[in-house]
This record gives C-alpha cells, structure tokens and sequence, in this order.
C-alpha cells in the first residue's frame, strides 16, 4: 500500500496516471465513434436506439461506466493539480521566454484545450446523457440528436471542440507512450502513424455528425424550415 | 558591433534583483558571449562599478558551468551549443539582448547570472554512482558490452549538468538530466546491480528538490548544448516503473 502512495507522490507516478487515464478515454472516444456511425444508417434512428438501449440495459457496460467517469473526473483534476503545481516551480518569471520556439503549440496548450474540452463535456452530457438516462419517460436519443444538430450555434461549438480535441490528442497521445516509457527509435515511426489516425479520425469522425445532420438530414432540415 | 543589453543584477539571494541596461561597443563579430560579457565587466571596473557575475570555466562547451538565458533561449538560439558557444556574430549589430539567469525554484540565483545547481549533485548522490570493489585493473574486454549499448550510454553520459533543460523546460523538470544519468547506467554492465534501487532514489531526490513534472514537450532536448534525447526520458520513464511494479 506504502508503495503504491510512495507511485502517486512521484511525479512520474502522477504522469503514469494522466496517461493511463488519457489512453483508457481514447478507447472510449474509440468506441463511442463506432457507436455512433450508426446514426448513420437512414433508418431513422432505429439502429442506433436498439445500441443506445442495449448499452444501458447491459451491466458489463453499466460496470465500466464508473470508471469512464473516474477516469474523465481523474484526468481532468491530476491535469489541473499538475498545471498549478508546474507553475510554481518558476516563482520569477523570465522577462523573455521563447518557448514557442522549442515546442509545439498542441504541446504547450494543453490545459486550455483540456478545459474547453471539460466545458464541452458538460453540455454534452446535459443535452444527450441526463435526458437519456434520467427522465421519467422513454427519451427518444435520435430525436434528441436531430434537435440539438439542427441549432447551428451548437454544431458550431462542436465543431470547435472537436477541432480543439484533435490538438489536445496530437499531443496527448505520443506523450501518454513517452510517459509509460514506450517510445524508443523501433517504435516512433509507429506510434507517430498511430498518433496521426487518432488525433485526425477520431474528431473528424465526431465533426460528420452534426455537419450531416444539419446539412444533409431530412429531419433537421424540415426542423429548420419550422414545419416540424 | 556594438549592443545594448539589459542584464539581471542580483546582489545576493535574498535580494529582489533587477534588470540593468549597458552599452558594449566595438565588438568583435568572432567575440564569443562571454568574451562579450568580459569586455563589459572591464568597462564597469574601470567605471569603479561591480562587474556582472557568471559562471565560465573551460569556455569550450565541456564543463556546463556557464549557462544563461540570452533573448528568452538557454545558452542562446542556437542549437546544440553552451553560452560560451555563442558568437556575436549571430546577433546583428545594434540589437538589444535581453540575458537573464536559469530560473527555477530548485536552481536559486547566488549573484546576478550565478545560480546554485547543487540540487543536481544531490541528485547525483542519490544515485547516480557505481559502487565498485578497489583492487587490480580488470583485463580489457573482460566485461561485453554492446556497441549499440555503449554508444547509447555515451551519448547519455555527454550531459554536462548544464541545466539548460530545467531553464528551458515551462515546468523546470529536470527529467531530462535525470534520464541521461539514469540512462548511462542502465546500458552498461557496471550499472546493473543499483539498477532499480538508483532509478528510484534519483527520482525520490528530483521530486524532493522541487523540480516540475514532465509534461513531455521536448523543449529541454531543443536547447540541450549536447544534444541529449528525450528517448532517454522514455527509459527513464521505464526503469522507474518496472523498479516500482517489478
């Protein structure tokens, strides 16, 4: 138990953790993408309810849902911990401080992508999950995605938060393989490929769905011309 | 060529400090920075003013003792090169040149560009040592080693204890330190039986000193004068979890 105290305190046990949490997050934004392209099926949604349905109705997924939340609450606030815990190692602050020229912007912004991301998850979840999961009555989840695309101010906070996302992965995602020490000279290239499908596939995916269903979905656009 | 530079004057540790702006003339383009600072300081003897302090010793880009942020960079723009590295012919003529010292809560500054850097030798004794019985020469060649091996622990032990990583680092970690020592031992022979012990202690004094966590953007291998690479962090990174899980 000391030990595993002593792993937490040390600062690299601290990084070990906000990458194992990032990782496990991209296998669920992996997961949910997958799930989510059945919403692109033409059948009027009922594919993606009969998923929407069995994900809440099986236990396994119900299990792993505690985790995905501890895992979302445990990256978010080991990220801020460590963000304000950085910031006072340099209590006088350079007068000129260039590190735009050593690092890359994705790698240095990480904390504001992080926290427009946290923002974007708590709409997220108010506008689909809590109705979903919490009224009285049955919620249809299609109807709650053609509603919520059809408004374009929406789709356009998506748009940036998912853009916003993809550059938060572009460095979160070879640095969480550096952090648990699995970047060498034989596996860069890989995971530099691995790294370019994640931080460009997955936000690319997520940004189809509400440009398709604002743009191209019959619903959404009888919603628009106010006939619905 | 002549410059203006706007110096940190510090006179002791508990003194706020500030920043001083002089004018050098007459420089040498082939002048090395601290040639440069050398010109200045006898301009300020002779106006009966105390001269910058900074620390210099072989002034050929091997011992680490020199080191400071000039224009917001440590030890410069330039790649791979120590303070004393930099010739004033990189800079153009007339340019003011901000020079500050390291800064960092674990690197606190002595006397204007002077900093105190014995957290890395307390570091280093933690661990960063091979215990080794005295006696007779051992014969050549008598422990194999890999020519991949050896060459990566070279490039590891080319770390000059700058500190230019810490100093260039937007949390002042000193992983990047810390994992070419670590990583110099790790390859070889003689490193084998602290292995897991050193890793841990090391990073135990790291953390102890008060140095920042990693958040891996690689700006302390830009500004490294010897080059190191961050795959050494990535080692640093493995030995440490496979001492604690193993």
């Amino acid at each position: 138990m000391n030990n595993i105290f002593a792993f937490y305190y040390s600062s690299i046990g601290k990084k070990v953790l906000m990458s194992l949490t990032g990782l496990f997050l991209i296998i669920f934004l992996t997961e949910h993408l997958v799930g989510n392209l059945l919403l692109f099926a033409n059948d009027q949604g009922k594919m993606y309810e009969a998923y929407g349905d069995f994900l809440v109705s099986n236990p396994v997924i119900r299990f792993i849902e505690i985790f995905l939340f501890l895992g979302v609450l445990g990256h978010a606030i080991l990220g801020v911990i460590l963000w304000f815990k950085n910031r006072m190692t340099r209590p006088v602050k350079y007068k000129s401080f260039r590190l735009k020229d050593n690092a890359t912007l994705a790698s240095r912004t990480t904390i504001i992508t992080g926290s427009v991301i946290g923002i974007f998850l708590y709409i997220h979840l108010k506008t689909f999950f809590i109705p979903s999961r919490f009224s009285a009555e049955k919620v249809s989840t299609y109807e709650l995605v053609v509603k919520a695309f059809s408004n374009p101010w929406y789709d356009a906070f998506y748009l940036v938060a998912l853009f916003l996302l993809g550059y938060h992965l572009r460095h979160g995602f070879q640095s969480a393989f550096q952090t648990l020490g699995l970047r060498n000279k034989t596996y860069t290239s890989f995971l530099d490929l691995l790294a370019c499908i994640v931080w460009c596939l997955i936000p690319l995916g997520f940004a189809a769905i509400p440009i398709y269903f604002f743009f191209f979905h019959q619903a959404a656009s009888t919603v628009i011309m106010g006939v619905h | 060529m002549n410059f203006t530079l706007k110096i940190w004057r510090q006179k002791n540790q508990n003194d706020t400090g500030k920043f001083e702006t002089y004018e050098v003339r007459s420089i040498s383009p082939d002048a090395s920075f601290l040639e440069m600072l050398d010109v200045l300081n006898n301009q300020l003897v002779m106006e009966d003013r105390e001269p910058v302090a900074f620390d210099h010793d072989c002034r050929e880009g091997i011992c680490g003792s020199c080191g400071m942020m000039i224009n917001g960079r440590a030890h410069g723009k330039g790649r791979k090169q120590a303070t004393c590295d930099v010739r004033m012919r990189s800079f153009t003529d007339g340019q003011t040149i901000t020079v500050e010292p390291w800064r960092a809560n674990p690197f606190p500054v002595i006397k204007d560009l002077i900093v105190d850097r014995t957290a890395f030798d307390r570091i280093m004794q933690a661990g960063g040592f091979i215990s080794v019985r005295t006696g007779g020469v051992p014969d050549a060649n008598s422990t194999p080693v890999r020519k991949e091996n050896a060459e990566e622990a070279m490039d590891a032990a080319a770390c000059i204890g700058c500190g230019a990583c810490v100093a260039a680092c937007p949390n002042s970690s000193a992983m990047l330190f810390v994992a070419a020592k670590v990583s110099q031992f790790a390859l070889l022979p003689q490193g084998q039986p602290e292995r897991k012990e050193r890793v841990q202690k090391m990073v135990a004094q790291m953390d102890k000193e008060g140095f920042g966590n990693c958040s891996n953007n690689y700006a302390c291998e830009a500004e490294c004068p010897k080059g190191i690479s961050v795959t050494h962090i990535a080692r640093l990174n493995r030995e440490f979890l496979l001492a604690k899980l193993t």
